[in-house]
């Protein structure tokens, strides 16, 4: 008796429930006069991620009945999604592309670009290695672009030691590696490619740190995190050697390797009182919340300023 | 023993034994010490952060305030919907397979086609997901969406091992049933879907804890990374347990990797109490023939 009472439930009730379900599932909470509700979605870039996922957390303390979603689909998927419309903010690692822009405009959706904090493009180097503690932009470059015959240090310079280099960085899907080689070899997307890929930068971090002959690359959290087992190579960028830190990587001394963080929104969206909140908020609070997720603030006043330069309210 | 046939090579035969067996033990221990390691060593990292807190709260930045109950109530919501919609589409599918079809060409290119996509990657399911459920039907990066999406995945495994369940019962409680007058249909309801119940039963849910661990369809349809709420309707967004953990396994911060593992033990006993259940649905409802 028992088994026919299951086959009713399994066969009968089941996929009833599931109708049941999928018909009073939907309904969009409108704005509610007590507060704020509804939806403000955010997906792109894994490197922003950690800034609006602590923007989105703090937020949904300060109003619980707003629902901030936050999702990994890289800066090129965020876009894809964005011009779609179907979400409200993007998160992005370096600017928007012209066909990216094209994207949008065919859907109607404008994409309005909000600067949120720097990172810095970290190479690291193993604590074991002790010359290779500062290197020119020319010397990197050599190293990383496209064919480079580069497999010993002392190929880089010759009082380096004869000893193997050991390569890892970012796979080609990511941001960092579109940026690293605009800033070092000069062309985007153009690397050497027989060097250890990975889309996690922990394994990276894991990699540099158990191989002496070994340099990568990847953001500067990842790097704060695991500073005392990696070391950092200062930059030379023709005004001596600048290693990534705080200060450096917000004076812009740092360069070519610091880097902003966008966030992209819609116009059209800040007209739903959730998202011009949240985007607000998101300003408002950078400056405490950014250095904590491991990312450099931009100067207080700027944030400021893009606080007066949202458009006014419809 | 006496005869002297016997006796040839006797030793070296009984070596041979004695090394099979060797290997076989082998074979099961390897398997269970990989276990045992990856048992061990999530557990070293991930003990401490078990508690009602880590279960009942949100995703956190602050590794002390961060909690998987968005990813866990996910899930839930996940293996409800997958559970809903494979096990009435896979059973009816193997009932027609199995009891109505002729045995034609037809028939056995259907069978291929469904053993066939057995084997498909699931990232692929999660590329038709994407097209099918999200953008055609409209569903959006739902929850409802995700659940489709893993239904397909694991419908071919639920329809074999439904087959096979029906397969299993003999054939003379059919022909018995139709000897005393009854109809196909009650023949079916009556006789064989409760003798092939508990196979069909166990057949799914050990589908769904396959389908319980899947992250890349997931990502590829749009699962979302950070949600601090519960999904309260199948068009709400969500997350679930493998994405959680993947996500935090990527964080530079070592006590998120210790979340990681935290919430790999969480998702490691769902799966006992999963397969705890197909054993025991199993064995309280299996009859012998």
């Amino acid at each position: 008796m028992y088994t026919r009472k299951l086959i009713r439930v399994l066969f009968v009730a089941a996929p009833l429930a599931l109708v049941a379900a999928g018909c009073g599932g939907g309904d969009e909470q409108a704005g509610d006069e007590a507060g704020l509700s509804g939806m403000v979605s955010i997906d792109g870039s894994s490197t922003v991620f950690p800034i609006s996922e602590a923007m989105a957390e703090e937020f949904q303390i300060a109003n619980p009945d707003v629902r901030v979603t936050v999702g990994i689909s890289g800066t090129g998927g965020g876009f894809k999604k964005f011009c779609a419309g179907e979400t409200d903010i993007s998160n992005a690692s370096r600017p928007i592309k012209p066909t990216e822009i094209e994207l949008c405009a065919e859907n109607g959706v404008e994409a309005m670009e909000i600067p949120v904090a720097w990172d810095g493009l970290t190479v690291v180097r193993n604590p074991a290695n002790d010359w290779a503690t500062c290197m020119t932009v020319d010397e990197l470059a050599r190293l990383w672009q496209p064919g480079s015959t580069i497999e010993r240090w002392n190929q880089i310079r010759e009082d380096w030691p004869d000893e193997e280099i050991v390569l890892y960085g970012p796979d080609t899907d990511s941001g960092t590696f579109d940026y690293f080689t605009e800033a070092i070899v000069g062309e985007e997307d153009a690397s050497r490619d027989d060097y250890t890929a990975s889309a996690d930068d922990n394994v990276l971090v894991v990699g540099v740190e158990g191989d002496e002959g070994s340099i990568g690359y990847f953001g500067f959290a990842y790097y704060e995190e695991s500073s005392d087992r990696l070391g950092a190579v200062a930059v030379d960028n023709g005004n001596g050697c600048v290693a990534p830190a705080r200060e450096t990587i917000e004076n812009g001394t740092y360069a070519p390797l610091s880097r902003p963080m966008f966030i992209y929104i819609k116009p059209d969206a800040l007209a739903k009182p959730q998202v011009r909140a949240f985007v607000e908020f998101y300003l408002n609070n950078a400056t405490a919340l950014v250095p904590e997720v491991g990312y450099v603030p931009l100067a207080t006043e700027k944030y400021e300023e893009l606080l007066g330069d949202l458009p006014a309210a419809m | 023993m006496n005869d002297a046939r016997f006796l040839p090579k006797q030793a070296k035969r009984k070596r041979a034994g004695a090394i099979f067996q060797a290997v076989c033990l082998v074979s099961i221990g390897f398997s269970i010490a990989v276990l045992a390691i990856l048992i061990v060593d999530v557990s070293r990292d991930g003990l401490r952060w078990l508690s009602w807190d880590f279960l009942s709260r949100y995703p956190s930045r602050i590794p002390a305030r961060a909690g998987i109950k968005s990813a866990i109530l996910g899930s839930l919501w996940m293996m409800a919907l997958t559970a809903g919609i494979s096990f009435p589409l896979g059973v009816g599918a193997a009932i027609y397979l199995e009891e109505y079809a002729p045995r034609n060409w037809f028939t056995r290119l259907l069978q291929t086609n469904i053993s066939n996509l057995a084997g498909v990657p699931s990232i692929v399911y999660g590329i038709l997901g994407l097209a099918i459920f999200v953008r055609f039907f409209g569903f959006g990066r739902s929850v409802l969406a995700g659940a489709a999406t893993l239904a397909l995945l694991i419908l071919p495994v639920v329809i074999i091992a439904s087959q096979e369940a029906l397969k299993a019962v003999p054939n003379s409680l059919r022909e018995a049933s139709y000897g005393v007058g009854a109809t196909k249909w009650q023949t079916i309801r009556y006789q064989v879907l409760p003798v092939a119940l508990p196979g069909i039963l166990t057949g799914t849910i050990l589908s769904l804890s396959r389908a319980i661990g899947e992250t890349a369809p997931l990502i590829m349809i749009g699962a979302l990374t950070f949600i601090a709420f519960a999904p309260t309707s199948p068009m709400d967004p969500f997350t679930v347990l493998p994405i959680q953990i993947f996500n935090w396994t990527a964080k530079p911060q070592a006590d998120f990797h210790d979340l990681a593992a935290g919430a790999i033990i969480v998702l490691l006993v769902v799966l006992l109490v999963m397969n705890a259940a197909a054993i025991v649905l199993r064995n309280r409802y299996q009859k012998r023939f």
